[in-house]
């Protein structure tokens, strides 16, 4: 019954009849998303020069680096919104390429930057549409539960009845966030999910890319606050003019040294006095 | 005195167990769609049947519906008289069907347009693919070709419409979404062409054709017959058919081309089946009955109003909303200053227009501005 539910459901939903088995998990530490000297040019100016990654479950990656520096470039290539010029990204040792549509939803979610919806949507129905991929999937939970869930984990339950575009820049983001997290996917790429919030909703943002990455996802994270970076990332990579400039954990990249050199700014390093957490100010 | 202090003091109602607010946001939805589609269906026969009623020889509605009954085999008591019978069978209910099918068709298409064009705005009026799908039929009727014999001006209206749809969308679409301002644009560029096109046709015909083509450009059902009933039905049909398939997708699309993508949509494979389907429907629609404008945009706009965005009700409370508005407008465009027929396309453009305007004023009002 429930699967004869489910069948009509995904031909309703337009997945038509295909069934597609639920993604496996891979462990902790594993590989899932991987970038081999990818390269870009926009006319003579190059705006990636041969950047490679290893996005692993388990952590939080932070990709910095100052305006123009490639990181929304990047995060386009490694969500295959534009192909690169040179090099290949791989999602679990696949070429991206290979991946349809559908599989590769029920394993890795996208926060994009902008986010506009053309019809006024209530925001409970732009969160059930991260349950879309999982229409055709034969053992998926229940997405009433996931959606309720991913809506109270990023506060906007009080908002469900609201019509989408009547809501303000934060809001909007923190709805996204919550279709990203019920898509459930074992990878999320976030592409500066703070830029339109206020600290509470900072710090809850990035609490929960700690606590999916705990539980073995993996997240990369395009952030423009240093701090933000240093306190919550495992990993982050410093771009700096189409290059990585550094990459590693947050206490060993983050030297004023690089840091002043990258942003073209003098910056110095200070340890948070009761966590040991490196800030980085600027020299004023 | 007492309500205000019991308003004052309530504090906001904590979901219930088991019925979180979500769900029941959508429940709520849903519910309002269902009430929305009986209403229509139920709007739609009682207008149907008042449609084939009225006009130089009136039928009382019960005689229509006994009418209807018998010839579908379903009883209905004692037979009319003949003319009465032959006036419903051969005159009005062809061009109640026609209507039907036409503004069903229409609304569907333009509520699919909406969808992948991200904009509430697109309408195959509006845009120009009715009067593109107009130039191949007139071209035709000007030149007087007749490959196909009946069949060749639908062809011409039809691959003149899918021509116009391709463009139309290639043109004013950039980083997947349509801008209003490059939309409305693009079609004004492709009326005035097409304008120009059917201009210089009428300019160059004869009397004969040049009603034909008058009729085209203003809409008209009078020449309604079963045979074209027939031949308008799979078109509509089919677009019917496909609705369902794309709705959850059209959904997903108004986050945006990427997004949808990232939400397991193929994107490009689905954006090139429903230009297809729309540019069908459009076509078929111009084929049989000429320019009706608004239809397509004032159905889904109203839909949406009652119902909210969601797809899955839009594109079949459009259905049954474009075949009631163009039911209605057709008995309207019988009525009006009967004896003489008005044509239906400026009855739909007289009310539609205004309607759209005050749309337009009305969402800018409250959204400040169409962004």
């Amino acid at each position: 019954m429930n699967r004869l539910r489910r069948t009509l459901r995904a031909i309703v939903h337009g997945s038509g009849l295909r069934r597609i088995s639920p993604p496996e998990r891979v462990p902790a530490g594993t590989v899932v998303l991987a970038a081999r000297g990818l390269g870009r040019s926009y006319g003579s100016r190059t705006v990636l020069d041969d950047v490679s990654i290893d996005v692993r479950t388990g952590e939080v990656l932070a990709l910095v680096g100052p305006n123009g520096a490639g990181k929304s470039t990047l995060l386009s290539i490694l969500t295959g919104d534009s192909t690169p010029d040179r090099g290949e990204v791989t999602v679990l040792g696949r070429p991206l390429a290979d991946w349809s549509p559908a599989e590769l939803a029920l394993r890795r979610a996208v926060l994009p930057q902008n986010f506009a919806v053309s019809f006024p949507f209530d925001a409970v129905d732009v969160v059930h549409m991260g349950r879309a991929p999982w229409a055709a999937v034969d053992e998926a939970e229940d997405d009433d539960r996931v959606v309720v869930e991913a809506m109270a984990a990023t506060e906007v339950t009080a908002l469900a009845d609201r019509k989408f575009p009547s809501l303000s820049g934060g809001e909007k983001a923190r709805v996204m966030l919550a279709r990203v997290l019920a898509q459930q996917t074992q990878v999320v790429l976030l592409d500066e999910p703070t830029a339109a919030l206020d600290i509470r909703h900072q710090e809850s943002v990035l609490r929960i890319a700690r606590e999916r990455a705990a539980r073995g996802d993996a997240v990369v994270v395009v952030l423009h606050d240093l701090a933000l970076a240093a306190a919550y990332a495992d990993q982050v990579a410093v771009l700096s003019e189409g290059r990585i400039a550094a990459y590693g954990p947050p206490a060993e990249v983050f030297t004023a040294k690089l840091l002043s050199d990258v942003y073209s700014y003098e910056v110095e390093i200070v340890s948070h006095p009761r966590t040991g957490v490196p800030l980085v100010l600027p020299v004023r | 005195m007492t309500l205000r202090t019991d308003r004052e003091h309530r504090a906001p109602a904590p979901p219930a167990e088991g019925a979180p607010d979500g769900s029941r946001v959508r429940r709520a939805t849903a519910l309002r769609g269902t009430v929305l589609l009986l209403v229509l269906a139920a709007g739609l026969v009682v207008t149907a049947l008042a449609a084939a009623g009225v006009g130089a020889y009136p039928v009382p509605p019960l005689e229509v519906l006994g009418s209807v009954l018998r010839g579908l085999g379903l009883g209905g008591g004692e037979a009319l008289d003949p003319l009465t019978d032959e006036v419903l069978w051969n005159v009005r209910f062809p061009r109640v069907v026609l209507a039907a099918i036409v503004g069903a068709s229409l609304a569907l298409a333009g509520a699919m347009m909406q969808g992948i064009f991200g904009n509430p705005l697109a309408e195959p009026g509006v845009i120009g693919v009715s009067s593109g799908a107009t130039v191949g039929a007139v071209l035709v009727i000007a030149l007087g070709a007749s490959a196909l014999g009946y069949w060749t001006v639908i062809a011409a209206a039809f691959a003149s419409g899918m021509i116009t749809t391709v463009l139309v969308y290639t043109l004013s679409r950039s980083g997947g979404r349509a801008e209003v301002v490059t939309l409305l644009l693009t079609g004004i560029a492709v009326n005035a062409v097409a304008g120009a096109l059917i201009g210089s046709a009428t300019y160059f015909s004869e009397d004969a054709e040049l009603r034909s083509i008058t009729n085209w450009q203003m809409g008209s059902l009078a020449a309604a017959t079963w045979s074209k009933v027939v031949a308008a039905l799979p078109f509509a049909a089919a677009g019917i058919a496909a609705a369902p398939f794309f709705a959850r997708r059209l959904d997903l699309l108004a986050l945006g081309e990427s997004p949808a993508r990232h939400l397991g949509v193929d994107v490009e494979r689905m954006r090139q089946a429903l230009i297809v389907v729309i540019a069908m429907l459009t076509s078929s629609a111009v084929a049989f009955a000429g320019i009706i404008s608004f239809v397509g945009l004032v159905v889904p706009h109203m839909v949406r109003m009652v119902a909210g965005p969601g797809h899955r009700v839009l594109l079949p409370a459009s259905v049954l909303g474009g075949a009631l508005v163009l039911v209605a407008a057709d008995l309207l465009a019988r009525v009006a200053a009967a004896p003489q027929e008005v044509p239906l396309g400026i009855i739909t453009a007289l009310i539609g227009g205004p309607f759209f305007f005050w749309l337009l004023y009305r969402t800018r009002a409250r959204q400040g501005g169409w962004a």
